[in-house]
C-alpha cells in the first residue's frame, strides 16, 4: 500500500491557504452580510418612524415599484420608477458607447507609441481615476454653469446671445458619467492593443488592404476582448452612479441611485430602498450575464487584466 | 519579455487617431485645471474671474469644521489602510494555495465591491450597522472602507507575488528556514514594494470616498469629501476649489509615488 | 572502490505518483532503488519527464515519496522536514534571493544554523573564495552574469557543508562555452570539498564527462547504473544504448549459423562483444555503434547508400539493409567513393555487437 506522509512539506515556504481566512471572514461580514441584509429588508415592512424596518414579511416594496396608492387607497399602475430604471440603463448605455468611441483611437494611439512612452501615457490616463470622483464631478458644475467658461466663451465671442443652459440636463449627467468612467474603457482596450502583434497589420497591408480595412478587419477584432471588458467596466458602475445625476442632472434626471438614496434619507422608506437596490443588483447580474455570453471567457480575463494594468 | 516590433511606425498610425488622442487627454485634464485655476479667484462667484488671490486657502485652512473633517478623513484612511493591507497580504498568499472552489469564492468576495454599485454597498452597510446597533460615525466608515480597500491593496501585492520564482521559497527551506522564517526573511521583503504600493492606493481610495462615508457619517463622522459635498450643495465659492485642489494634490502625489514603487525592479 | 568507504545515501523502493490535471496519474518514480557512495559524483541521466528531478526533490525533502525509504549516512530522512535535512540543493533557476546581496544569500543558510556572526562571516568569505567570487560579495544577484549567479548558488549550498549536494540541471541555462568551463569547475569543487554530489542532467556528454557513476532513468525507473565508460561500452537495454551515444538497433532472426540480421546474414562470431549475452528468443535485439560499422565502396555491393554526408571530418552514411537502415560513421580519409545513391559492402568491427534488452 502506498502510504502518504505529510511530515516533509511539499512546496515548502509558499504559505498556506489559511492566510486568507481573516480576509475572507472580514469580507463575509462587511460585503456579503450587507447584501444579504438588503435582500431581507426588501421583504419587510416600513418602520413607524421610517428609520429601519418592521419585521413583518411583505412584498409591498416590490409592488411599489409598479403601482402607486392614492390617498383613498386605490392602487394604480405608475411607471415613474420603471421610467427611472429605463433612463438609468439608457444613460449608462450612451455613456459606454461614447467612451468606446473616444477610447479606441486613444488606446490604439498609445499602443503604437514607443514602449518607453506607453508607460507614461497609460499613467496619465489613470491619474484622473485616482482623484476624488466628487471633485471630478464638481469640475463639470463649474464648466457647464451658465456663467461657466464654455458659456462665457460662446457669449463672449458673440456666438450666442444668451447662455445655453447645460447644467441640470441629461446632457450634463452623461458628460459627467463619461468623464467619470473613461479610463475604464481606455485601459482594457489598450491592454488588448498592446498585446496585438502589428506584424499582422503589416501582413494585411502587404496583401493589399487599406488602412480602413486593416483597422476594421484586423485590429478591431484583435482588441475585441478589451472592448467587451471596457463596456462592462463602464456600464456597470455608470448604472449605479449617484454623484453625476445628483450634482449635474439636478432634480430632473434622477437615476436609480438617487431614488435609493432618497429612500434612506428624506423619504424614509428603507424596505422600498432595499427593493430598488435588489433590482439594481439584478440588473447588474443581467448585464454581466449578457456580456459573459457575448464574450464567453475571453473578456473576463480581459477585465481582470485591465484591472491589474490599472494598478 | 517584450520584443521590439520594428521601428517604422508610419504604417501603424491611423489617420486622426493622434488628434483624437490629444483631445481626449485634454478632456481628461482640462476640468481639473479649471478646479485648480478658480481656487485662486478672489471673487466669491467661482466662475467669474476677478483677480488672483490665496485668501480661499487661508480661509479653508483656518476653518475649524474643515480641520475636524480632515482629521476624520485621515483617521479613517490610515486605519482602513492598515487593516486592508493586513487582510490583503494574507489573501494574496492564501489565494495561491487555495483549492479552485475556494479561490473562486474568495476572488468573488474580494472583487464584489468593485462590481456592486457603491450606493448599494453603502446602504447595505448602513442597514447592517443599524440592525446590529453599531453606532454610525468614523468607526463605522473605517470598517466599511476597509472592505472596499482590500481589492485595491490586493492587486499590487498579488502582482508582486506572482513575479517571485517559486523555487526561491524552496531554496530558503532547503537552506534550513522553516515556514515562519521564510515568511519573515523572504516573502515579506520581496512583497514589500507591492505592500507599500497597495497601501498608498488603499489610502487614497479611502481618502477620496464620498458615498459610503456620506451614508455612514452619522452626526460626528463628517469626512472631507462629505464636507465638500455639503459646501457644493449650499453655496459654491472658490473655497470649494481650494479644498478640492488640496485633495487633488494629495491624490496625485500619492498615486505617483505608488506607481514609481510598484514599477521599480520588476 | 568508493563503495567500501560507506554509503552517503541509500534509496530503497521509492515511488511517487502525481495526479495529472486531466484526472489521471503519472508514475514519476516507480520503485526506485539507488546507492550513492560517500564522496562520489553521481549523475542521474535521462530524458525530460523521466523522474530524475522528482528523485532529487524527494532526497531534498521538497517532495514526499508515496512509499519507500531514503537513508542519509545510515539515518532515515524521508520523514524529516526539508529545512532539517543535511542536504542542500543548487536549483535549476539558481533561486537566488533577489533582495539580498551575494554575501547575504550565502549567509542565509548559515544564519539558519544559528552560527555565531564571525563564524558566518568567515564561512561566507571562504565560500566566495571557493567559487572565485571574492570581489562580488556586495552585489545583488541581478547585477551578475548567468555564470556568476550559478557560482553564487553553488557557494550558498556548499557553505552549509551538506552531506550531499544536489544539483538540478545546474548548467542548462548557460551557453555552451560557459557550460564546459563550469563542468570542470564543478568537478574541481567536488574533488576539493569531498562532498557527495548528485547531479541531474539530460545531457549525456555532461553525464559522461563528470560522473563517477551514472544512473540512467527512463519512465520513472533506473535502467542501468555504472561507471560512465561501462554504461557506454556495455549498455544493458536498447534505451541505454540509444540514449548514451548513438546505436543501431538490429532486429535478429534465428538462422542456421546463429542469429541473423535480415538482409545481411549471420553475425560472425568475432563481431560479438566477448561479454555479450547470448541471443535467444527473448533477446533478439543487438546494438552496434555507427563508428563500429565499416562500409566500403563497391559498385557491385549488396547495399544501396541512402544518404552520405560529411560532417566535420567524418562521413555519416545511412545504408539500406533489407527493410531497415544502418548508420555508419567513419573518417573521411577512408570514405573514398562513398556517395549518396552508390552501393557498398558493410561489416561490423570485431567485438562490437552486443545483445540488449528491448
Amino acid at each position: 500500500m502506498a502510504r502518504r506522509r505529510t511530515a516533509s512539506a511539499p512546496r515548502a515556504g509558499q504559505g498556506s491557504w489559511w492566510a486568507g481566512l481573516p480576509g475572507i471572514a472580514y469580507l463575509i461580514a462587511l460585503v456579503l452580510a450587507p447584501l444579504v441584509i438588503i435582500v431581507i429588508f426588501s421583504f419587510l415592512s416600513r418602520a413607524k418612524l421610517g428609520v429601519g424596518v418592521k419585521w413583518e414579511f411583505t412584498i409591498q416594496p416590490y409592488v411599489e415599484l409598479f403601482y402607486s396608492e392614492s390617498l383613498s387607497g386605490e392602487r394604480s399602475f405608475d411607471p415613474t420608477y420603471l421610467q427611472i430604471f429605463f433612463n438609468s440603463v439608457l444613460y449608462s448605455l450612451i455613456t459606454a458607447l461614447v467612451c468606446l468611441a473616444l477610447s479606441i483611437p486613444i488606446a490604439l494611439w498609445i499602443a503604437t507609441r514607443p514602449p518607453k512612452w506607453r508607460t507614461l501615457l497609460v499613467f496619465l490616463v489613470t491619474i484622473p481615476f485616482w482623484t476624488s470622483l466628487l471633485i471630478r464631478t464638481y469640475a463639470f458644475v463649474i464648466i457647464l454653469n451658465d456663467n461657466g467658461p464654455i458659456n462665457g466663451a460662446l457669449t463672449g465671442l458673440g456666438i450666442l446671445a444668451e447662455p445655453l443652459p447645460m447644467l441640470y440636463t441629461p446632457f450634463a449627467t452623461i458628460v459627467g458619467l463619461v468623464y467619470s468612467f473613461l479610463p475604464f474603457m481606455i485601459l482594457p482596450i489598450y491592454a488588448s492593443a498592446e498585446r496585438f502583434d502589428f506584424r499582422l497589420a503589416e501582413a494585411a497591408y502587404d496583401l493589399g488592404a487599406t488602412k480602413a480595412k486593416v483597422l476594421r478587419r484586423i485590429v478591431l477584432p484583435a482588441v475585441r476582448p478589451g472592448i467587451i471588458a471596457g463596456l462592462i467596466l463602464v456600464f456597470i458602475p455608470a448604472l449605479g452612479s449617484y454623484l453625476a445625476p445628483e450634482l449635474l442632472g439636478g432634480g430632473k434626471t434622477s437615476m436609480i441611485a438617487n431614488v435609493i438614496a432618497a429612500q434612506f434619507g428624506a423619504s424614509r422608506n428603507w424596505p422600498f430602498g432595499a427593493a430598488l437596490s435588489v433590482m439594481v443588483l439584478v440588473l447588474v447580474m443581467v448585464a454581466l450575464v449578457i456580456f459573459a455570453v457575448v464574450a464567453r471567457r475571453s473578456s473576463r480575463r480581459g477585465a481582470n487584466q485591465s484591472l491589474e494594468s490599472l494598478l | 519579455m517584450r520584443t521590439p516590433r520594428g521601428t517604422g511606425t508610419s504604417l501603424k498610425n491611423f489617420p486622426l487617431f493622434g488628434p483624437i488622442a490629444a483631445v481626449v487627454f485634454a478632456f481628461l485634464y482640462i476640468p481639473l485645471v479649471f478646479v485648480v485655476g478658480y481656487s485662486f479667484n478672489s471673487n466669491r462667484v467661482v466662475t467669474v474671474w476677478k483677480g488672483f488671490s490665496l485668501e480661499w486657502y487661508a480661509d479653508v485652512l483656518t476653518n475649524d469644521d474643515i480641520q475636524r473633517a480632515v482629521m476624520n478623513s485621515l483617521r479613517v484612511a490610515s486605519i482602513s489602510t492598515v487593516l486592508s493591507v493586513l487582510f490583503a497580504t494574507g489573501l494574496a498568499i492564501g489565494l495561491l494555495r487555495m483549492a479552485r472552489a475556494g479561490r473562486t469564492f474568495a476572488w468573488s468576495l474580494i472583487m464584489a465591491p468593485l462590481v456592486i454599485p457603491e450606493i448599494v454597498f453603502a446602504i447595505g452597510t448602513l442597514a447592517l450597522f443599524v440592525q446590529i446597533r453599531f453606532p454610525l460615525g468614523v468607526d463605522a466608515i473605517t470598517l466599511a472602507h476597509t472592505a472596499f480597500c482590500i481589492p485595491f491593496a490586493l492587486l499590487p501585492i498579488r502582482a508582486r507575488l506572482r513575479t517571485v520564482d517559486l523555487s526561491i521559497y524552496e531554496a530558503a527551506a532547503d537552506l534550513g528556514a522553516n515556514e515562519w522564517t521564510i515568511f519573515r526573511r523572504i516573502t515579506l521583503p520581496l512583497l514589500a514594494p507591492g505592500i507599500v504600493a497597495g497601501a498608498l492606493l488603499a489610502f487614497i481610495i479611502s481618502l477620496d470616498d464620498f458615498i459610503v462615508s456620506y451614508f455612514l457619517a452619522g452626526a460626528g463622522g463628517t469626512t472631507l469629501p462629505v464636507y465638500i459635498f455639503g459646501m457644493i450643495r449650499n453655496a459654491i465659492t472658490p473655497g470649494v476649489n481650494a479644498l478640492s485642489t488640496l485633495l487633488l494634490l494629495v491624490s496625485v502625489v500619492i498615486v505617483t509615488i505608488s506607481y514609481i514603487i510598484a514599477r521599480r525592479k520588476r | 572502490m568508493a563503495a567500501t568507504e560507506g554509503l552517503a545515501l541509500s534509496i530503497r523502493g521509492v515511488s511517487k505518483v502525481f495526479p495529472t490535471p486531466e484526472g489521471g496519474e503519472v508514475r514519476a518514480l516507480d520503485d526506485v532503488s539507488l546507492e550513492v557512495a560517500d564522496g562520489s559524483f553521481m549523475v542521474l541521466l535521462g530524458p525530460s519527464g523521466c523522474g530524475k528531478t522528482t528523485l532529487l526533490r524527494c532526497i531534498a525533502g521538497l517532495e514526499a515519496p508515496d512509499s519507500g525509504q531514503i537513508d542519509l549516512k545510515g539515518t532515515r530522512i524521508d520523514d524529516v522536514p526539508v529545512w532539517k535535512r543535511r542536504v542542500n540543493t543548487v536549483f535549476q533557476s539558481y533561486a537566488l534571493f533577489p533582495h539580498m546581496t551575494v554575501a547575504q544569500n550565502i549567509a542565509f543558510g548559515l544564519q539558519m544554523d544559528k552560527l555565531p556572526k564571525d563564524e558566518v562571516a568567515r564561512k561566507v568569505d571562504q565560500s566566495l573564495a571557493l567559487v572565485r567570487l571574492s570581489d562580488l560579495g556586495g552585489r545583488r544577484p541581478h547585477q551578475l552574469s548567468g555564470g556568476q549567479q550559478q557560482r553564487v548558488a553553488l557557494a550558498r549550498a556548499l557553505a552549509k557543508e551538506p552531506e550531499v549536494l544536489l544539483l538540478d540541471e545546474p548548467l542548462s541555462a548557460l551557453d555552451l562555452k560557459l557550460r564546459r568551463g563550469m563542468q570542470l569547475e564543478l568537478k574541481r569543487l567536488q574533488q576539493e570539498t569531498h562532498i557527495t554530489f548528485i547531479l541531474v542532467t539530460h545531457d549525456q556528454d555532461e553525464a559522461m564527462s563528470m560522473g563517477d557513476e551514472v544512473a540512467v532513468f527512463n519512465e520513472g525507473r533506473i535502467v542501468q547504473v555504472g561507471a560512465p565508460r561501462d554504461v557506454y561500452l556495455r549498455p544493458r537495454t536498447s534505451f541505454v544504448a540509444d540514449f548514451i551515444g548513438e546505436a543501431n538497433l538490429l532486429a535478429l532472426i534465428p538462422g542456421a549459423a546463429g542469429a541473423e540480421v535480415a538482409g545481411w546474414g549471420a553475425i560472425p562470431a568475432d563481431a560479438w562483444a566477448s561479454d555479450s549475452p547470448a541471443a535467444d528468443a527473448s533477446r533478439s535485439v543487438a546494438a552496434v555503434r555507427p563508428e563500429d560499422v565499416v562500409i566500403s565502396a563497391d559498385p557491385q555491393g549488396r547495399f544501396p547508400i541512402v544518404d552520405a554526408t560529411f560532417i566535420g571530418g567524418d562521413l555519416h552514411a545511412v545504408v539500406q539493409v533489407g527493410e531497415a537502415t544502418i548508420s555508419a560513421r567513419q573518417p573521411a580519409a577512408s570514405a573514398a567513393g562513398l556517395t549518396t545513391g552508390g552501393r557498398c559492402e558493410l561489416t561490423f568491427r570485431p567485438g562490437s555487437v552486443r545483445i540488449v534488452d528491448a
